[in-house]
């Protein structure tokens, strides 16, 4: 699933970043596994609102995705302040897994 | 398009509710097993004995339930897409029942039942109180309601009427509650719990994470719902027989629901598997899935039960049976779900504030596989020639199954509580 951002790129800079950030159970980083949906950048306001969810909601490793997912971003972008927006609408499924995390996971 | 969410980090059941109940329930499970290898002469004789009902208390209250009760107040949440309501009533809950059960269990091994043993039916009914109270509470509070949530809810309420009648046997053996002495009752208090708590339990929490585990595609609401029924209807007819006093041949009838039942959760399981994503399923999950092919075992040996109850003594296949379910399913799926829910709690506890600065261990990592595969070997040898012991009332056999399932505790403890106190590891 392609993320939806504003700056390519500094989208590209992100994922690099976000490649990093694992889901423990999976074993997968959240952009192969779909859980990114969109970046978006405010030049002006140094902000960087990263939407994204999670396999589940109330999932016992999401805090620590989350937290993982901040700080990713903060060592990309020092310089701007950067906020997670949680959503699960729409849900994740497995359809949003990419090419890549397919093979991971065919392995 | 997006719906707008929000930055505040997810909060979980707290790791403080819910640890006390894995280690308390890995102590048990330690104890149980010593008790059975000092005591194997009590699996030769009759079933309702002193040492058999103390075995069977740790393995059914001890083990098996402390242990989903701590699993469930992490993964209720989960399955409601809700909050737990109360960490104080989960940890009423715990301290109810870690008073109540070695005092029940106490006093049946001595086969005292006075105060001790009612104080102990007591606290056991007051910590059921307090998690079915929290639960419902929980699901008001959520707006999902689900499949798995109604097995959840259901199960916790027939362990309620469980714990019930338990607490009135025990009342029975000193004043007469019942116009029966409480032995008469002893099938229907067992089955209260096995069928409707710890079968639904498992249905309802293995239909879940299973499938989630092996990320598949296949999802069959219907199919769940359908089981839900044929387990509920069978237990209830299952019930009302027993107190209709009915032909012991009628009992067919709630075995051919609940049987079927167990098929087409069965095959929900393997069409789950056969339509998964990830293709590498570890240990922990092959060996959940070994106790969903074991539900079929005590069904087996309740059918031969039946078939010969009016040509030879089935005591020793009654004694299997009990075996097989607590000994089988029960702890085959407790041995493999440990390791996918209690490392990923303590690594929550542990790394989840310093995960995203550099590389941090695995979940998979806070214990040893290798200790992990060798005792599931030594479980499943156990299994088999402890249960052998059993039918042929060999004292040789039940002793040398008893050294490997000791061996299957004390290597399961090492790993539990290698878990529970780990160390943070530097970040590289």
């Amino acid at each position: 699933m392609d993320i939806k951002t504003n700056n390519a790129e500094k989208n590209e800079i992100a994922k690099e970043g976000l490649y990093n950030v694992i889901d423990p159970e999976i074993d997968l980083n959240i952009v192969d596994l779909g859980l990114v949906y969109g970046i978006n950048f405010n030049e002006e306001s140094k902000d960087i609102v990263v939407t994204m969810t999670l396999t589940t909601q109330f999932c016992p490793m999401g805090e620590s995705i989350v937290a993982s997912t901040t700080q990713a971003m903060q060592q990309s972008f020092p310089e701007d302040k950067i906020q997670v927006n949680l959503i699960f609408e729409p849900p994740w499924d497995q359809s949003m897994i990419s090419e890549a995390g397919h093979l991971f996971l065919a392995r | 398009m997006f719906i707008a969410g929000n930055n505040s980090p997810i909060k979980n059941t707290s790791y403080k509710v819910v640890l006390p109940f894995y280690g308390y329930a890995a102590l048990s499970f330690l104890m149980a097993t010593v008790l059975m290898l000092i005591n194997t002469s009590a699996f030769t004789q009759h079933y309702f004995n002193p040492l058999t009902l103390a075995i069977t208390h740790i393995m059914a209250l001890g083990w098996g339930t402390m242990i989903i009760l701590g699993a469930s107040h992490q993964l209720f949440p989960v399955m409601i897409e809700g909050k737990l309501h109360s960490d104080l009533l989960a940890y009423l809950s715990f301290v109810f029942a870690a008073i109540g059960i070695p005092l029940l269990v106490f006093a049946f091994y001595g086969f005292n039942m006075g105060l001790v043993a009612k104080a102990g039916a007591i606290l056991i009914n007051l910590a059921v109180i307090c998690y079915l109270a929290n639960l419902w509470l929980s699901i008001y509070d959520s707006k999902s309601r689900n499949v798995h949530a109604v097995f959840a809810f259901t199960a916790v309420l027939w362990l309620f009427m469980t714990t019930l009648l338990g607490l009135l046997l025990v009342w029975n053996f000193t004043s007469n509650v019942f116009s029966k002495d409480s032995v008469h009752f002893l099938s229907l208090h067992a089955h209260l719990g096995i069928l409707g708590w710890f079968l639904l339990m498992i249905i309802g929490v293995g239909s879940r994470l299973i499938p989630m585990f092996l990320i598949s595609k296949y999802e069959n609401k219907k199919l769940l719902w359908l089981i839900y029924s044929l387990v509920n209807t069978g237990l209830t007819s299952f019930i009302l027989m027993f107190l209709l006093s009915v032909k012991v041949e009628l009992y067919f009838i709630p075995i051919v629901f609940i049987g079927s039942g167990l098929i087409l959760f069965g095959n929900h399981i393997y069409r789950s598997y056969a339509r998964r994503i990830r293709k590498r399923v570890d240990e922990q999950v092959k060996i959940s899935m070994l106790s969903v092919a074991l539900t079929i075992v005590p069904v087996i040996v309740l059918v031969a039960i039946i078939i010969m109850f009016a040509t030879v003594n089935s005591l020793q296949l009654v004694l299997l049976y009990g075996f097989t379910i607590f000994f089988g399913w029960i702890t085959t799926i407790i041995l493999g779900m440990t390791f996918k829910t209690l490392p990923f709690i303590i690594w929550n506890k542990v790394y989840s504030k310093i995960a995203g600065l550099g590389k941090t261990p695995n979940p998979k990592e806070l214990f040893s596989n290798t200790i992990f595969i060798a005792s599931g070997v030594a479980y499943l040898i156990g299994f088999i020639i402890f249960g052998l012991g059993i039918v042929r009332t060999s004292i040789l056999f039940l002793n040398i199954g008893a050294i490997f399932l000791l061996i299957t505790a004390v290597l399961y403890n090492f790993n539990v509580f290698s878990i529970l106190f780990h160390k943070v590891k530097k970040v590289k």
